[in-house]
């Protein structure tokens, strides 16, 4: 079903398109050796490079370089064996250079290919335009004094690579896919951590909207400081609907950069940008063109690791998967390797019901990851070994995963201790079924009189009598023997 | 979005007026009194004509010289081998406190 915004004089179609700065994950700077680490004391990780002293010259990361490219390879799009970095220039407190470098020419990766998994469980591709390596900027603090900007230069010089999208998304939810897929793919491949709470992985959303039916793109605004998935979904419907009002008004739509208000849930035109839109490029001459040989991108993607994509075609065709739950399981790199334990040895089913359903509800409930789950793969898997071995019964297990959350205990001995273990002895079940036939006569003249729904209830007492201990399938065929007579 | 090519790169030259130079000048920072702005117009187009000359050779076919010696660029392994060097990037700083560089304030 297509997102489309009713206007006053029919309905409008909204387009959208994606540039995603991701933090390049490498131990020291784009072109400086000083650390990257996140959250340290202000200037502590600055070489001369990155205070941009004079003298100083960038020399390229390889890490940098490999981390590219692999991201590259893993959006399948093409690798530029030449590429050459620019000069953006333009000034800003923390820009101490006065220009970031940047590949705007000849980016280091052409274009390639994002599939989207919908929630209907379809898929749908969206075009990438480029990828390029750029520098980051330094981080400028407001609120310390009434008159100044403090200015910590830690991020500055690291590695960003921005990642262009083609305006193929067509609502919020698409964003929100988008997103998610791009932040997981990078995960996978270990090129950015993804983490948007920590400014590694920022985007800026291009939003038009057009009646539906105009092939032609209107005028777009470029919404920037949108910091999470949630946001640049609720970005681009309250920037559709800002642009849908003013061509109702008789207006038009100007192209410009705003800013993202989550607080006050508007869009509002950033007037210092108007003037600077010159950058006036030119290629850096302290750097040469980066050329790479064909043998260097086939060593990366020789060791490329399997891709959410990939694994999600596994699990449906190796384990019978639904498209929903495989897309669910592959989408964390860590969930995926959870899952995989549990399913070993296992009905991959069962396993996927578990760790969808159980751990997952979990998860929720207290607020955690599934690498500080308070059940490990290993101990969920013990569990289900108990299931498959027919120790305990499904219900029984629910009630013992309950106990593992609560006391970290595993599974074999809490079913020890409490004496939770399944009774499939025959003649123990036998006896609770004949003491509860004996116990309801009247219910057992209406079974027998044709009202067979009153089997259901017998379950449950031969259950009850034995603490949910019965073995289900025992108690429903040793019943139905003993009351047809 | 893409800028456009730069109008040199596509050979198209024009003679700078005033506001042109006012422009340039606002986007370096440079300060440049109102008087100066039409000489400096007149200086700045004669220099591109000058470079202009170049447009006459034909290049078709002949790649782009990213350098006059026969060099790659250089890279580094990743190791961190800097930083940690606050007390001499603050040093030349006109204001700096608790470790930041303070400058007036910037607030969009």
């Amino acid at each position: 079903m297509s997102y489309v915004i009713p206007g006053e004089n029919g309905d409008w179609e909204v387009v959208i398109g994606l540039e995603v700065h991701a933090q390049i994950i490498s131990k020291s700077k784009l072109f400086s050796g000083a650390a990257t680490t996140f959250g340290s004391e202000p200037n502590t990780q600055v070489s001369l490079v990155d205070a941009a002293m004079p003298g100083m010259l960038p020399v390229i990361n390889e890490e940098c370089i490999e981390q590219a490219v692999r991201t590259g390879l893993g959006l399948k799009a093409e690798i530029n064996l030449t590429s050459v970095f620019d000069r953006k220039n333009y000034f800003y407190a923390d820009l101490p250079q006065g220009y970031q470098i940047s590949q705007l020419y000849h980016p280091i990766v052409g274009e390639g290919t994002v599939t989207l998994d919908l929630d209907d469980g379809s898929t749908r591709d969206v075009g990438i335009e480029r990828l390029h390596m750029e520098q980051d900027a330094g981080k400028s603090v407001h609120d310390l004094d009434p008159k100044r900007s403090f200015i910590d230069l830690n991020r500055s010089g690291t590695a960003l690579m921005e990642i262009v999208s083609r305006p193929d998304l067509r609502s919020p939810e698409d964003v929100g896919a988008y997103l998610r897929k791009l932040r997981s793919i990078l995960r996978y491949l270990g090129t950015c951590d993804g983490n948007m709470d920590e400014g590694s992985m920022r985007c800026d959303v291009n939003v038009s909207v057009r009646p539906v039916g105009e092939t032609d793109l209107r005028n777009r605004a470029e919404v920037k400081n949108v910091n999470s998935v949630r946001f640049a979904m609720q970005a681009v419907e309250i920037e559709a609907r800002r642009q849908i009002g003013i061509y109702d008004d008789g207006g038009d739509v100007a192209q410009e950069t705003r800013l993202f208000d989550s607080v006050k849930s508007e869009t509002r035109s950033m007037r210092s940008k108007e003037f600077a839109h010159d950058y006036r490029y030119f290629p850096d001459p302290d750097l040469l063109p980066l050329v790479l040989t064909q043998d260097f991108v086939d060593a990366i993607e020789a060791e490329l690791p399997e891709l959410p994509d990939a694994r999600k075609q596994r699990y449906m065709s190796d384990f019978g998967l639904s498209a929903y739950d495989a897309g669910v399981l592959v989408a964390e790199r860590e969930t995926a390797a959870y899952y995989e334990i549990v399913a070993g040895g296992h009905d991959p089913k069962l396993a996927a019901n578990w760790v969808i359903t159980n751990l997952f509800a979990v998860l929720k409930d207290k607020g955690v990851s599934i690498s500080d789950s308070p059940v490990s793969a290993k101990e969920l898997s013990g569990l289900l070994d108990l299931i498959t071995d027919d120790t305990i019964s499904g219900r029984i297990a629910k009630d013992v995963f309950e106990v593992m959350v609560e006391t970290g205990k595993d599974a074999a001995s809490i079913v020890e201790e409490k004496g939770l273990k399944q009774i499939t002895d025959g003649g123990a079940i036998e006896a609770a079924i004949d003491q509860i036939i004996a116990d309801n006569p009247d219910q057992v003249a209406q079974y027998q009189g044709g009202n067979e729904k009153i089997a259901g209830w017998f379950v449950g007492q031969v259950m009850k009598a034995t603490q949910g201990k019965a073995n289900p399938g025992m108690v429903n065929k040793m019943l139905a023997d003993k009351l047809k007579g | 979005m893409l800028p456009s090519a730069p109008l040199y790169r596509l050979g198209i030259i024009m003679s700078l007026d005033k506001e042109t130079v006012k422009n340039i000048a606002n986007l370096a920072r440079i300060k440049v009194a109102d008087e100066a702005l039409e000489p400096l117009a007149g200086e700045l187009s004669g220099i591109l004509d000058w470079v202009e000359q170049l447009n006459a050779i034909d290049t078709d076919g002949v790649e782009p010289l990213a350098s006059v010696v026969d060099v790659t660029l250089p890279r580094r392994t990743d190791v961190v081998d800097d930083g940690g060097c606050r007390d001499k990037v603050l040093a030349n700083a006109p204001e700096s406190e608790d470790g930041y560089f303070t400058v007036p304030k910037v607030v969009e």
